[in-house]
């Protein structure tokens, strides 16, 4: 197959900037439920990713799993994601096991207590992120796109905010699209949208929007051919933000005839 | 004695130090990420480590995950 | 946020078919987020001492007028005569003396206003945060207070002597209106200060996005009064036509779609009758602009800070507003208690 000829690191813009780390592609890869692990290196690899997410797992000694951080080039980020808590308590003991490990103070911070929908808990995830960001982690929290919650991550220390689209695993796309909106209007920490972002096209809808960066797991995951399905969210994140930054025309509302307004300003 | 490993109770017959029994448990050491008694211990520790009747383990390793 | 261009663009549009269009966008958001509700309210001067050199002021510290400050008894004839009227927002006026009418004064005068009026404003000298957290806690409701024009240069110019002198408290006292607790903040522009239009209410629009962001609990409105020429002043104020206020305050609308917009009675019956729809949503009746003017009795002696053009009655302005369905609203909330519950 042909090689694109353009990049997500090629075009103009600003690099992505989180607790001083520049980051050119806003394109974040999960590497969680790929079918074998070389997937996941040729994923991050053909999509020039530049920042992962990891997660940590109770050793079973009856199954030899693979190091997973040997098929991530030592250049991209590890942002460790504390899945599996169910609390504020669970998620901060997970984030300093993970930094024992040595994978750096990058935190996605994932608290969930719902095994139905897989909604974080917003509260619990205040709670963390006030504690590790004063422990000096960076801590990238996994939201319900609430605009006060969102100021109080903010405030305890978030380094961004990362509200979800849709829920987990449902490939729906931005269902919380006008709350999005909200919080890159309002909220001065980079916006990355995570959750629920099943097509290329909803990534790059959420970055036209302005959305600063996209983050995506199963999809590419379970993609036929991973590599190639990160590849696509790669550009469509970058075609996103493009779009962003051109400003393109507002969307016309239909012009309705109602009686004239302006007409006396123009009267003798 | 009895040690909860990974939230499961195990029979150890005799006394171990940490890494011992690490090395029992786990194919590859120096992935593993230990936590005894809710506390890191870092691998520089665990040969100087003595394991004690109901202590509680983890030993966790990264893996892929969204 | 919108930018300095898309001011000036917008601004600049002369065809009859942009801007009925304009207009046409402001009137579907200004029903869309505050149905046909427009709020009254009335003015009401209590003290016309300044000690400020304001050169497009009739008030100005060095302009011979009769200097009125009204006492207890006076600003309680004057309150009962308006709240007769029906009007139970006040906005309650002086010049800016940090003298003659200290925190104490305004605090006697607000104490009064509570038993006429279930909304009390002022718009006054700027002062410190702990002096808006007294007035607050005495039962002021909201503060009025104008940058005039965010064009530092000019503002130099005009604001020759006096504490007005000082651009940047002046700019600071939004924020701590908001800190003390307020609940409403009205900012503005005077139209016909600054000769680029565009890019004070750009400004005015940065300091509006400023607070929305910091202090989203708060009330906002604009006002952009537009001066009139004042007799003997010799000031000369920049035109500033009625096409170019229209525009303004339909890109206001558009730019801030909840935010309240007021017009004062300097304009006339015509124009604010027309500017209801579009984007007006606050607008005085009755309105008497020199001290003691409702209740005085040769009310031609007084000096008024401006000319009023529109001198429709409470009532007639009631009937009007109906007339054309729009839903007058005298009031529309009652205050329990000015407290911070911390």
């Amino acid at each position: 197959m042909d090689q694109i000829s353009t990049t997500p690191q090629q075009i103009q813009d600003t690099p992505l900037t989180i607790a001083g780390k520049k980051f050119r592609n806003r394109f974040f890869l999960g590497t969680g439920k790929f079918k074998n692990k070389a997937d996941v290196t040729e994923s991050i690899v053909a999509a020039q990713v530049e920042i992962v997410t990891v997660a940590l797992r109770r050793i079973d000694s009856e199954h030899h799993e693979e190091n997973i951080l040997e098929y991530i080039p030592k250049h991209v980020t590890l942002l460790v994601n504390t899945s599996g808590a169910r609390n504020a308590q669970e998620a901060v003991r997970i984030a300093r096991l993970a930094q024992a490990s040595g994978c750096g103070n990058w935190v996605k911070i994932e608290v969930i207590n719902d095994s139905k929908y897989l909604l974080p808990d917003n509260q619990e995830t205040i709670k963390a992120t006030e504690i590790l960001a004063a422990e000096g982690f960076v801590v990238l929290p996994y939201m319900f796109p609430d605009l006060y919650v969102a100021r109080q991550l903010v405030k305890a220390g978030a380094a961004t905010v990362m509200p979800l689209g849709s829920l987990i695993g449902s490939h729906q796309g931005l269902k919380a699209k006008e709350f999005i909106k909200i919080l890159i209007d309002e909220i001065d920490v980079p916006i990355v949208v995570d959750a629920g972002i099943g097509r290329p096209s909803q990534a790059a809808e959420a970055m036209e929007m302005g959305a600063d960066a996209v983050l995506a797991n199963t999809a590419v995951a379970t993609a036929q051919n991973p590599a190639v399905a990160a590849q696509a969210f790669s550009l469509a994140v970058a075609a996103g933000r493009l779009a962003y930054l051109s400003k393109l025309p507002q969307k016309q509302s239909p012009a309705s005839a109602s009686s004239p307004l302006t007409g006396f300003l123009f009267e003798r | 004695m009895k040690i909860i490993v990974n939230g499961q109770t195990k029979d150890f017959s005799s006394a171990k130090n940490l890494k011992t029994l690490i090395e029992e448990f786990c194919a590859n050491p120096h992935q593993v990420i230990v936590e005894l008694n809710g506390q890191v211990i870092k691998n520089d520790r665990w040969a100087n480590q003595v394991i004690k009747e109901n202590d509680s383990l983890e030993l966790v390793t990264i893996v892929g995950g969204g | 946020m919108i930018s300095l261009t898309e001011v000036q663009k917008t601004l600049a549009i002369e065809s009859p078919e942009a801007i009925e269009n304009l207009a046409q966008k402001a009137k579907r958001l200004t029903q869309q987020y505050f149905g046909h509700t427009i709020s009254l309210y009335a003015p009401l001067y209590i003290s016309n001492y300044c000690s400020s050199h304001c050169t497009y002021c009739g008030f100005h510290v060095r302009n011979r007028i009769h200097r009125l400050k009204l006492t207890p008894g006076q600003i309680n004839k004057e309150m009962a005569h308006v709240a007769q009227s029906g009007i139970e927002n006040i906005l309650i006026l002086t010049g800016e003396s940090y003298q003659a009418t200290p925190l104490a004064y305004l605090k006697e005068a607000v104490e009064i206003a509570q038993k006429y009026f279930s909304s009390i404003s002022l718009e006054v000298h700027p002062m410190d945060e702990t002096e808006y957290g007294e007035l607050f806690a005495a039962g002021v409701d909201g503060i009025a207070i104008y940058q005039e024009t965010y064009n530092r240069h000019r503002y130099a110019q005009v604001h020759l002597s006096g504490k007005k002198k000082n651009y940047d408290y002046r700019y600071g006292a939004p924020e701590r209106i908001a800190h003390a607790g307020m609940r409403q903040i009205s900012m503005g522009i005077l139209l016909g200060l600054a000769d680029d239009v565009a890019a004070d209410a750009h400004e005015l629009f940065l300091h509006l996005r400023f607070m929305e962001k910091n202090f989203p609990g708060v009330e906002y409105s604009l006002s952009f009064p537009r001066l009139r020429p004042i007799k003997g002043l010799g000031f000369e104020p920049c035109l500033v036509s009625d096409l170019m206020l229209f525009k303004i305050i339909c890109l206001a609308r558009i730019v801030f779609p909840r935010v309240g917009i007021n017009l004062s009675t300097r304009e006339s019956a015509r124009l604010r009758d027309r500017l209801l729809g579009v984007g007006i949503t606050r607008i005085s009746a009755a309105s008497k602009t020199s001290v003691g003017g409702y209740t005085s009795e040769s009310p031609e002696d007084l000096d008024p800070q401006f000319d009023i053009q529109d001198e429709r009655s409470v009532e007639n302005i009631v009937a009007m507003l109906k007339k054309r369905n729009f839903d007058p609203v005298l009031t529309d909330w009652r205050r329990i208690d000015n407290k911070i519950f911390s």
